[in-house]
């Protein structure tokens, strides 16, 4: 796509517009990632310290979606073993975790950290086999961020006297989890690692797509000594987690998902003095302004939409982007996007590697559909693409109105809609005009601007001049339908405990 | 009316062709060095790096002797079956292009390349500037290195230096021109791709940018080299006028240059991973590159003193 000004050029001298080209004169040989994943055949539920068979004696498979082979067979759970989850919790609360020093728990939790950091290669080949993200990011981003989750928290475990000025904290008790599939074993270390740090017990449910990584990190907890039923994990689908959630010994439960089975959870628990915390789903609008710097703008859009496929909560779905440089932007945005190697999730220089599962693939492709018939200009990249598996090509919508359901409704996947702006008050009543309230992006170089755009975004994340940047101490958390309640820092911390 | 600072002359400059952000461009700068370059892909990769080097000599104690062997080394980098390619250049002072020439003979792919134009100062009269040019240009040199005038950009007077540019094009003739920013003089990312755009402006088809003269504390990185490759970049799709690039100073080891050219290939595409469009400026690069090659042929890293390993014995 050339430039106006390229354009009007071409027409003027007839000889056809520059364009560049992003071919195969240097193909990069495949560098698959070769450490040993220990990946046993078949994994139990985690129950009070100890693997063991689930109660029904059924199993479901866990795939590759790189490739649809078999990577292992899971426990599935069935009421009684959630039970038994629970039970094993509640004793692990009362008679060891909940009565030992902040100081105490810190060690077990900074042992879990090193042992994570110690096997970080064998993990992060794990979490891509099973879930199909690029090796380079569960390498550079989800194991690193995973230990840090731990390693932050372990040291706040002997300073709770501090985290509410004027107040003194307790546990709450034994707490219920589900987490999702798209950052498996970071989403496990974001939930566990603040309520054991507070001195609660847990009772976890990974997703069904991406159980293995949790069910590693059992392995560590029983290395690093941790009592038996402090931490338990139950595996299976959505029913499942039902039963996590709707199990009367919970003092609080925590889920993150999305916006449509958060509504289930809290329609259920409704009047129940449980204690929630929700991170449900997103549309974030990444905001570019005429005087951003625009090469960096175009990397922070394609870092927002493409990181992991696109399966992020505050992925950057909805570009909004100022008119004088919304032609401008389109058109490197392309000539980056042609430059980006999707495919085998294992090869270390995959940027965009296979959509988690058949079903969300069937989503994406459902939506993307949907999105062509509105009439939208889409675009994708000619990229090669591996014959099995669950892979779809980066895709963006030009011309696209709010009204659009690619605009709406939160597709998941590596799908970015374009709307043009003009002024500022324009621009912040479209990022606001959503059900959801998750995170923004704005890219200007006036400072004053992006004070005042993050006063006026209803948002809970807003990044400045960067997106999808992520740190334990930065609390995390939406408006609206995104959810409440906060992870990370010490607001996610006090949403583990009780003021007293 | 027009407020006359410096400041105000860069801004209205930076409101025209855009302005960098630092931590982005090194964020995106540093994805390129995690590309794993294996196999066919890096021998290919080293063997395009070595056609690509203007083998450099730029020192107060250069004998015609040294630039001699240095010719040598530049026709042939090291044994033939290894199917080392020959460098792009070498890269002499104005007072050595002559013994360059007796080396390399008139039929040879392998080109002079000259630093004129009082470098690496460039504090110079123009006058001695440009005859420092035709001079080179006379005794055999296919190329000129000259220095921009640093002093004129940080000043504001922009058209002086664009003046300068276009006065030594012309004295070139039909000589390639290569436009040295130095970018550690220019201070910030947003002044160096202000500059490139004021000096592609006035230079010709497949003339060249480059980062440095390797001179100063701080040469190529591969931060200024992708401002510099999004500036060609961008001007390429507007006007259609293909620049040349070449990173200088800094670049001492194949990994180093594997990673500059992956830069190359995924700003600029193909048509500039060829020695016309992407030059590196660099005197031990060589010897780490053809040692890699070896290492690809035989599985094992010979001893430093199997090639002429210091920048100082061709």
């Amino acid at each position: 796509m050339p430039t106006l000004t390229a354009k009007k050029m071409s027409t003027r001298l007839s000889r056809p517009a520059p364009e560049l080209i992003f071919g195969d004169l240097w193909e990069f040989d495949p560098a698959p990632e070769s450490a040993d994943p220990k990946l046993k055949a078949r994994y139990e539920l985690f129950i009070d310290g100890k693997f063991v068979a689930p109660k029904s004696g059924k199993y479901f498979d866990s795939i590759n979606p790189a490739n649809e082979q078999k990577l292992a067979e899971i426990a599935l759970a069935g009421p009684a073993d959630v039970d038994a989850a629970y039970a094993a919790a509640k004793r692990a609360y009362d008679g060891v975790w909940g009565k030992l020093p902040g100081r105490e728990r810190a060690k077990y939790l900074y042992r879990i950290a090193r042992l994570l950091q110690d096997r970080a290669r064998e993990f992060a080949v794990a979490e891509t086999l099973d879930g199909g993200k690029p090796i380079k990011e569960s390498r550079d981003f989800d194991v690193p961020m995973a230990a840090a989750h731990f390693f932050y928290h372990a040291g706040w475990a002997d300073k709770l006297d501090y985290v509410a000025p004027g107040r003194r904290v307790a546990p709450l008790g034994v707490v219920g989890q589900v987490i999702p599939w798209n950052f498996p074993l970071l989403m496990c270390a974001w939930k566990l690692a603040p309520a054991l740090a507070m001195g609660n017990t847990v009772v976890l449910k990974p997703a069904e797509t991406t159980s293995i990584t949790a069910l590693k990190l059992a392995e560590i907890f029983q290395d690093a000594g941790l009592p038996p039923g402090v931490v338990n994990f139950v595996t299976g689908a959505g029913d499942v987690g039902a039963a996590v959630m709707n199990h009367p010994t919970p003092a609080k439960i925590a889920f993150t998902g999305s916006t449509e089975v958060g509504k289930i959870i809290m329609r259920a628990l409704a009047g129940s003095d449980k204690k929630m915390t929700m991170e449900l789903g997103g549309k974030a609008a990444n905001i570019v302004f005429d005087d951003a710097p625009l090469d960096q703008a175009v990397e922070g859009i394609v870092n927002g939409i493409f990181f992991n496929q696109g399966h992020v909560c505050c992925a950057g779905s909805r570009l909004l982007v100022q008119e004088s440089v919304a032609e401008k932007v389109l058109a490197k945005l392309k000539n980056r996007i042609r430059t980006l190697r999707v495919g085998d999730p294992m090869d270390k220089n995959t940027d965009i590697g296979a959509i988690n599962s058949r079903e969300q693939l069937d989503k994406i492709t459902r939506l993307v559909a949907a999105g062509v018939r509105e009439g939208n200009e889409i675009f994708q990249p000619a990229c090669k693409l591996p014959a099995k598996g669950f892979y779809f090509r980066p895709t963006i919508f030009s011309g696209v109105s709010m009204s659009s359901r690619v605009v709406r409704e939160e597709i998941f996947g590596p799908v970015l809609s374009i709307l043009t702006f003009r002024t500022v008050d324009e621009a912040i009543e479209k990022a606001n005009n959503t059900a959801y309230g998750l995170s923004a992006g704005v890219w200007t170089d006036k400072g004053s601007r992006i004070l005042k755009m993050s006063t006026e975004l209803k948002a809970g994340v807003v990044w400045a001049n960067t997106y999808n940047k992520f740190d334990p101490t930065s609390p995390f958390g939406g408006y609206k339908e995104s959810g409440f309640g906060r992870e990370g820092g010490r607001q996610g911390l006090l949403d583990y405990c009780k003021l007293v | 009316m027009l407020v006359r600072s410096p400041q105000a002359a860069l801004q209205r400059l930076f409101d025209e062709v855009g302005t960098v952000d630092q931590i982005g461009i090194e964020e995106r700068v540093a994805k390129f060095g995690t590309r794993s370059i294996k196999q066919t892909a890096k021998v290919w990769g080293l063997k395009t790096a070595v056609s690509m080097v203007d083998l450099t000599t730029l020192e107060g104690k250069d004998t015609p002797g040294k630039v001699a062997s240095l010719c040598q080394k530049a026709l042939a980098p090291h044994d033939p079956e290894l199917g080392v390619p020959q460098v792009a250049a070498v890269c002499v002072y104005p007072a050595m292009v002559r013994h360059a020439r007796r080396a390399l003979g008139c039929d040879t792919a392998v080109r002079i390349a000259s630093v004129a134009t009082a470098f690496p100062s460039g504090q110079a009269p123009l006058k001695t500037r440009l005859a420092e040019v035709k001079a080179a240009v006379a005794d055999g040199a296919d190329e000129i290195d000259m220095v921009i005038n640093r002093g004129a950009f940080l000043a504001g007077e922009f058209g002086e230096m664009q003046d300068e540019i276009a006065a030594v094009v012309q004295a070139c003739g039909a000589t390639t021109l290569k436009v040295i920013l130095e970018v550690s003089e220019l201070e910030t990312f947003d002044n160096i791709r202000a500059a490139s755009f004021l000096a592609m402006r006035v230079i010709r088809p497949g003339d060249f940018i480059k980062t440095s003269t390797g001179k100063t504390s701080l040469n190529a990185t591969l931060g200024n080299n992708q401002v510099m490759l999004e500036a060609i970049r961008d001007f390429y799709l507007d006007t259609g006028v293909a620049i040349a690039m070449k990173p200088a100073g800094g670049i001492r080891t194949a990994k180093q240059a594997l990673t500059f050219l992956v830069a190359v290939k995924e700003t600029l595409g193909d048509a500039w991973l060829n020695n016309r469009r992407y030059r590196f400026g660099a005197s031990s690069l060589l010897n780490d590159l053809v040692r890699q090659l070896e290492k690809e042929k035989t599985g094992a890293y010979q001893a430093p003193y199997y090639f002429s390993e210091a920048a100082e014995s061709y």
